[in-house]
């Protein structure tokens, strides 16, 4: 399927098909995110390879903006990208807009 | 009056110690100022092991915060370090420039550690392990590195490696001797301790030279002098200290391996003294706490007392030490090795892993060397201090524990009442009982914060525990510890309040409950899930986003982020059919590895977790729970059918528990196993609930654990029939499930409360009908979670599914 809206704005899903507090895998371009839905109906998402040693984050605990990896539980900020202290260590983060209840990722 | 003005040098251990002593004795007498290197308040050096060993954090070992100098009027200058001492005017000058009088002063500046001289020895990677920044670059290079070196075999490098190991590195320790800790440990009890660390999974390389350190800038290796190689990208040397006496010697101080003090650790220089390990005394350079405590004690008394001399001073210590890795226990004091007119006393159990020597001069007890079980300590060294004449005694009276009738009575009952508790901190018996009985205390924390007693290398916080329990009549209440960081209540707490107030969600308990953060973390939100289902167990929709990935997907995560599944094989017995359907699951998914694990069951590895759901449907059967908090297997020997020792039916009753229990959710994983004779191939010895049969009855083990802390299981029952066992395994696991802190395995609860305390607890015929009653209820709501995934699209979608985007232009 080919899931462009203009250059950079890629559709990716609808709103309804993520759960909040439950992460999603999703593979985009030979690249995997994952993506967690808020509260707020905002979703963040971010590269999907834990700082530490590589786990996958949207298999982690989700604590509202943050993840705990289910590798060896490190937090991650998910907003920033960060992990949080005393470990140290990021993750790329991608720009999302919701248009229509359809999830959109900005990718450069 | 004028104040006096008191200057410390060194604001480590002794130093610090020696000024509370003076602030307890006449808190208004002097002025005091603090001059400390570390750009830290005075911290509890000993805990730096246990921080490396994850389990303390740097700021839970802090000894006196800020506020501390504060309260008390202490002028405190930190990470500025003193340059030059008149003792002339009087003065001292720090690094910073700042420059004070003093009427006493008092040196406390510690030890270098001391680094071998070998070529490569100034790389990047090559450190010592003596401080905090040490601690902290051991854990930072463990993110980035794999292969760790501990030059040295003693106390502080086996710490050091058992730390390294648990920031998973792989970790060689380097010794110069043929056996480990050969100043505190004979041989015998050397090797037995290295068997046991290499089974923790620490490498050896004894008798061993190094030549130099290879690498470019940062250290990459070893090379010894027989020209063999080891890779390493940390090196960390343990190998000893040095006293740190440069500044005593340039003001004049008389020196010799240290700075050399007099019974009131007066220097040779007028209103100057010296104590901890930068102090020498009768020609000894102590390196362990409680002698620097005593030191401490004896100058705060000379200080306090306007430079009387009050007999008798500071007489030497009898030095023992303990090694702090968690499923060893060793202790060593005084002179153990055999000499021309010692005798000794010694006990070595190969099976248990238990050495005892204790050396005797004179009718007297002169040293001891405890491996494996070191209860008898305290009273050894209360033997020593006393210089008690043993030739009257029994074995028995001298190693108490070696009593093998049934009523071994609490180590800590048969204490006299001036009997040394805590050695680093010189707390007697009576001090504490008395404390507990004056103020009411009724946690270890509590008798810590009053008494002083195991807040130095905790050592002695069992005995405490022991001992709180013994005196306020109470079961074993240790510290009250917070469910996590984000609420002050225990785990006990919380457990009660959502029963009282009859919560029903986990954001429920988090808002009624008041905690700190708004969407809790791993550590709370699984245990108040677990804690909701326990109490309301037919009702309780389970929170799956609360559940840790294993349990969330009924399957393991792997390394690389595929599952291993596991299907269920009741008391590990398969057939045919069953090996069919798995090779034919395994070929058409081209699952990479299959293993039988040690439960006995065979486990596909290696399946992204999108195919989960198909290979569940492909293998027909069920889930045999190897992922989570709850019963995993029974294991089973072959038994009375076909092995020629058994004597009852060991696999049919393993089937039969199996079936029974399969799927209820329990604080930790809970494994079983039944064995049918005292052979025991089942391994029913290490396992949470292990059965074994003998003529005519099953004898029931609780609280084994095959893991990290190993520990063998203990009789618990021994009954006839086979409804007696599950009777026995239902009480006893629903009273678990309800008593024990959610992720405590049944060794650790056992080993808290006291087997005593379960045995009395289902002694009640009542009690125990209820508790069966109950276990029975959560019983009727198991459901297979594989066929209750795929029976539903709605969680094989949110769960499972992956997404795939393909972009073009
Ligand atoms: C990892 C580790 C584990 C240990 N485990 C145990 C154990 O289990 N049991 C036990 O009994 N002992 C143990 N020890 C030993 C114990 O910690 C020491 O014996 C004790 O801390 C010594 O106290 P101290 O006050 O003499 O020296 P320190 O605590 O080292 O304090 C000296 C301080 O003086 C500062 N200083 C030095 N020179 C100056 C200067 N010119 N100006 C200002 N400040 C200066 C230093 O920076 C240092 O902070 C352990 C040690 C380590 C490193
Ligand atoms: S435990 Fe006893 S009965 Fe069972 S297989 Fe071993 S020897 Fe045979
Ligand atoms: S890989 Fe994420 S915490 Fe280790």
């Amino acid at each position: 399927m080919t899931q462009v809206l203009n250059e950079q704005h890629i559709y990716v899903a609808q709103l309804r098909e993520l759960s909040v507090g439950i992460g999603k895998k999703l593979t985009i371009a030979g690249l995997e995110l994952a993506l967690f839905r808020q509260d707020n109906d905002e979703v963040l998402a971010v590269e999907n390879r834990c700082p530490h040693k590589g786990g996958v984050l949207s298999d982690g605990i989700v604590s509202g903006e943050h993840v705990f990896c289910p590798m060896h539980d490190w937090k991650i900020d998910l907003r920033k990208g960060e992990a949080v202290a005393p470990d140290v260590g990021c993750v790329k983060t991608y720009d999302v807009s919701i248009i229509d209840d359809g999830v959109y990722l900005l990718m450069d | 009056m004028l104040k006096q003005k008191i200057i410390l040098i060194g604001n480590g251990m002794a130093g610090v110690r020696t000024l509370e002593e003076i602030i307890k004795k006449d808190p208004n007498k002097f002025e005091i100022t603090v001059f400390g290197e570390e750009p830290h308040p005075n911290y509890n050096r000993i805990l730096l092991s246990s921080v490396l060993q994850g389990d303390a954090s740097i700021d839970s070992i802090v000894l006196n915060s800020y506020e501390w100098y504060e309260e008390n009027q202490i002028e405190l200058f930190t990470g500025d370090t003193v340059v030059k001492v008149d003792t002339k005017s009087q003065t001292v000058i720090s690094q910073n420039g700042i420059s004070r009088h003093y009427d006493q002063l008092i040196f406390a500046t510690g030890s270098n550690p001391f680094m071998l001289p070998l070529p490569g020895a100034d790389k990047e990677g090559v450190i010592a392990f003596r401080n905090i920044k040490d601690c902290e670059t051991m854990i930072d290079t463990a993110k980035n590195y794999k292969k760790a070196a501990v030059i040295g075999g003693g106390l502080l490098g086996l710490e050091a490696a058992r730390g390294l190991l648990n920031l998973d590195m792989e970790v060689e320790v380097i010794h110069i001797a043929d056996y480990l800790m050969e100043r505190q440990l004979d041989d015998q009890a050397g090797r037995m301790l290295k068997e046991e660390l290499e089974e923790q999974g620490m490498k050896f390389r004894l008798n061993a030279h190094t030549e130099r350190l290879t690498g470019k800038k940062r250290v990459d290796g070893v090379l010894f002098k027989d020209g063999s190689k080891l890779d390493a990208d940390l090196v960390v040397m343990a190998v000893g200290i040095k006293p740190n006496v440069a500044l005593a010697k340039e003001a004049g101080l008389e020196t010799n391996r240290a700075i050399v003090v007099n019974d009131y650790m007066q220097t040779s220089v007028q209103n100057v003294y010296a104590v901890g390990e930068c102090a020498e005394h009768s020609g000894i350079v102590y390196g362990l706490v409680a002698p620097l405590y005593e030191q401490g004690k004896a100058l705060a008394e000379h200080i306090c007392a306007n430079d009387t001399l009050i007999e008798p001073g500071y007489q030497g210590s009898i030095v023992y030490t303990q090694l702090k890795v968690s499923g060893v226990d060793v202790f060593s004091a005084g002179r153990f090795q055999d000499g021309e007119k010692t005798k000794s006393i010694r006990v070595h159990d190969e099976f248990e892993g238990i050495f005892k020597k204790v050396v005797v001069e004179d009718n007297k007890v002169i040293g001891a060397v405890l491996f494996g079980d070191t209860s008898d300590s305290p009273r050894l060294l209360t033997m020593m201090r006393n210089g008690q004449d043993i030739s009257k005694m029994s074995k028995v009276a001298i190693l108490p524990s070696e009593n093998e009738s049934d009523e071994k009575e609490s180590v800590v009952v048969a204490m006299a009442d001036s009997e040394t508790i805590c050695g680093c901190n010189g707390v007697s018996k009576g001090d504490i009982v008395k404390a507990i009985n004056e103020q009411g205390l009724t946690t270890v924390d509590q008798v810590k914060a009053c008494t002083n007693a195991s807040r130095s290398c905790g050592g002695c916080k069992p005995l405490v525990a022991e001992l709180l329990s013994v005196t306020t009549g109470e079961e074993a209440s240790s510290q009250k510890e917070p469910i996590c960081g984000c609420s002050d209540l225990s785990h006990e707490e919380v457990a009660a309040e959502i029963r009282d107030k009859g919560l029903n969600y986990v954001r429920e308990v988090m808002n009624v409950l008041g905690w700190t953060t708004e969407n809790g973390c791993s550590k709370c939100r699984p245990a108040v899930n677990y804690y909701l289902g326990l109490n309301n167990p037919i009702e309780y929709e389970d929170d799956s986003t609360s559940k840790f990935v294993n349990e969330r997907l009924h399957a393991n995560i792997q390394n690389d982020g595929t599952f291993s599944v596991v299907p269920r094989m009741y008391g590990g017995v398969t057939n045919s059919e069953q090996l069919r359907k798995i090779a034919d699951v395994a070929d058409k998914y081209q699952v990479p590895l299959l293993k039988v694990t040690g439960g006995q069951r065979i486990d596909l590895l290696g399946i992204a977790k999108e195919d989960l759901p198909k290979v569940w449907t492909d293998l027909g059967m069920r889930s045999g729970y190897a992922y989570g908090k709850s019963i995993r297997t029974v294991k089973t020997c072959v038994g009375e059918n076909f092995c020629r020792f058994g004597t009852q039916d060991s696999i049919g009753l393993g089937i039969q528990i199996e079936k029974k229990y399969e799927g209820l959710s329990t604080p930790h994983k809970v494994k079983m196993a039944v064995s049918a004779c005292p052979r025991n191939c089942a391994e029913s010895g290490i396992k949470d609930i292990g059965i074994v049969g003998v003529e005519g009855a099953w004898e029931i083990y609780v609280g084994g654990n095959g893991g990290v802390d190993l520990r063998s299981a203990e009789l618990f029952a021994k009954v006839h029939t086979d409804q007696e066992v599950l009777d026995t395994i239902s009480s006893f696991l629903q009273f678990y499930r309800e008593d024990a802190r959610y992720l405590e395995r049944t060794s650790h609860w056992v080993e808290r409360v006291g087997l005593d305390h379960i045995k009395k607890a289902l002694e009640n015929e009542e009690k125990r009908a209820q508790l069966i009653e109950r276990v029975e209820l959560a019983l009727t709501k198991q459901q297979d979670p594989w066929s209750d995934v795929l029976e539903s699209k709605d969680k094989q979608e949110s769960l499972y599914e992956k997404k795939e985007v393909e972009v073009t232009n």
